[in-house]
């Protein structure tokens, strides 16, 4: 790795990467004021934080944020939980994995979101819906990671184990589930990434709260700013998921080189 | 210091009433596939001695030490492991690869299937083994030498009236394998079990061992005692038994030693 030779190239190494992101917001602002891009097909940026101060404000914005991300986790628990109980079922038992494994893969090709018109048929638009799309999209990266990890855990680990008189539970708990840990976490962030675009689509199609609703109660009224701080609020909330997953994979990973901090 | 020392000793010698196991293996046979690997096998150990068995790679001697601790089963035989005044001996087996659990601290591999109340020992044995300086670190950050001392320790710590050493410094550079000899040999000695040494490393076997055996196309080729003097010297004595057996392991059929 190169190290910066002095304070001057280390605070160019951490300015250099927002000269872009800086360059287009200047640029996009000026546009606007020039009156080069109409606000109805895009807002200048401080409008768009206006608008999200005025939301914030408001506690509009706390509310919607609080019911989406309660969805996302909801979802996340029933349907991340249920896939890691099958993906330790299957690949705990071989009898189960004979059993399940040939339907689980053939399902896992449905996207989820095919699932939609059925699933209005069988929920209505009410949270049921939404929570079972979430749910069923985040099952499969947990089911498929957790399966795949348990079954690579090295076979030598777990033969000495045995040979070390583990049995059971403790042959589980010690060997067998911190083997295949950095493989779930691995599905974890897929399904983190999963439950926000599924949540997003839901949102969108019928609600009468959430983020998703904002938005498209937004595009009514054709208010562009409030549209585009509903999206940047999803890349936020995205990113959040993300930093907690890299942490749990901090906290839980630290025995392994590749996740030791810096 | 030396107070302490000695204390430790004389625990490590009440807590461990520690023999050694005999061993007795009569005719038996292994097929991997289309592959007879051993073929009617007869072997006795005595208790507490250290036995070494080399031999070509394929000939059969890691399978014959998987029998014995039972990681397979035996197609036809028997095999009996006999401590006094025990009804299960235990049996612990060190692997080539140190297999050490890599989301377990030091001391946690050292002690894994130990009970609570056994744990002490735990710290003991890595003490033995020179490394209780290092109980908190992650195997990761181990030298391969030091790996293969902490799956010893974790080993001992189990206080095995036999020890399997299948190839254990195969790996290992030859400066390291030294070190490890001598700490061997010293284990052996305090702890009192049986060991039984797979290795290809014929100097290796006569270094560490009371008897020699080499196998050959899955039965016993040669069986000889060696009487010199521990710690080893590699003298003209040991060069010559050296010589004799890898004459015998390098040309099967010419009765060298017949």
């Amino acid at each position: 790795m190169r190290l910066p030779a002095n304070t001057a190239s280390a605070a160019m190494a951490v300015l250099l990467p927002w000269c872009v992101p800086v360059l287009i917001l200047a640029t996009w602002q000026f546009a606007s004021n020039q009156g080069w891009l109409s606000t109805r097909i895009l807002p200048e940026p401080l409008a768009v934080l206006r608008a999200a101060w005025t939301l914030a404000a408001s506690g509009e914005l706390w509310k919607h944020t609080q019911v989406s991300a309660l969805r996302a986790l909801s979802g996340l628990v029933v349907g991340g939980g249920l896939g890691l109980l099958a993906g330790l079922l299957t690949g705990l038992f071989r009898p189960l994995e004979i059993l399940l494994d040939s339907t689980l893969q053939m399902v896992r090709n449905i996207p989820p979101l095919a699932l939609i018109p059925l699933v209005i048929l069988w929920f209505g638009i009410e949270e049921g819906a939404k929570l079972f799309l979430v749910a069923s999209g985040v099952f499969f990266p947990i089911y498929i990671n957790t399966y795949h990890g348990i079954r690579s855990v090295d076979a030598g680990l777990i033969e000495m184990a045995c040979s070390y008189g583990l049995r059971g539970w403790p042959l589980y708990r010690d060997v067998i589930l911190p083997g295949a840990l950095p493989s779930i976490l691995v599905g974890l962030r897929y399904a983190l990434g999963l439950m926000w675009v599924i949540l997003i689509v839901a949102e969108t199609i019928s609600a009468q709260s959430g983020i998703g609703y904002m938005t498209m109660n937004a595009r009514e009224f054709l208010q562009t700013d409030v549209m585009l701080v509903g999206i940047l609020l999803y890349a936020l909330l995205g990113k959040l998921a993300d930093l907690a997953a890299k942490g749990l994979e901090r906290r839980w990973l630290r025995w392994h080189p590749s996740y030791q901090a810096p | 210091m030396n107070a302490r020392l000695k204390l430790i000793g004389i625990e490590t010698a009440a807590q461990s009433p520690i023999a050694g196991a005999a061993v007795a293996i009569v005719g038996i046979r292994k097929r991997f596939g289309t592959r007879q690997v051993l073929r009617g096998l007869t072997l006795e150990i005595t208790a507490g001695s250290f036995v070494a068995v080399v031999g070509r790679s394929g000939c059969g001697k890691s399978t014959l030490l998987r029998l014995i601790s039972g990681l397979e089963v035996a197609d036809a035989g028997l095999i009996e492991v006999q401590a006094s005044g025990k009804p299960a001996p235990q049996t612990r087996v060190m692997f080539q690869d140190a297999r050490l659990l890599p989301w377990k601290s030091v001391f946690n591999n050292v002690a894994l299937g130990l009970k609570p109340s056994a744990r002490e020992r735990a710290r003991m044995m890595l003490a033995e083994v020179g490394l209780a300086d290092r109980a908190t670190d992650w195997p990761a950050q181990l030298s391969g030498g030091q790996r293969q001392r902490v799956a010893l320790a974790r080993a001992l710590a189990q206080q095995p009236d036999l020890l399997l050493l299948d190839e254990p410094l195969g790996a290992l550079d030859a400066l390291t394998r030294i070190e490890m000899h001598a700490l061997i040999e010293r284990l052996w000695h305090t702890h009192g079990f049986t060991a039984l040494l797979v290795t290809h490393d014929v100097t290796e076997a006569i270094a560490l061992a009371d008897r020699v055996i080499v196998i050959e196309d899955g039965t016993i080729a040669l069986d000889i005692a060696v009487h010199l003097p521990r710690p080893r010297k590699r003298d003209v004595t040991f060069s010559a038994l050296e010589q004799s057996i890898l004459t015998q392991i390098l040309n099967p059929n010419s009765q060298a030693l017949a």
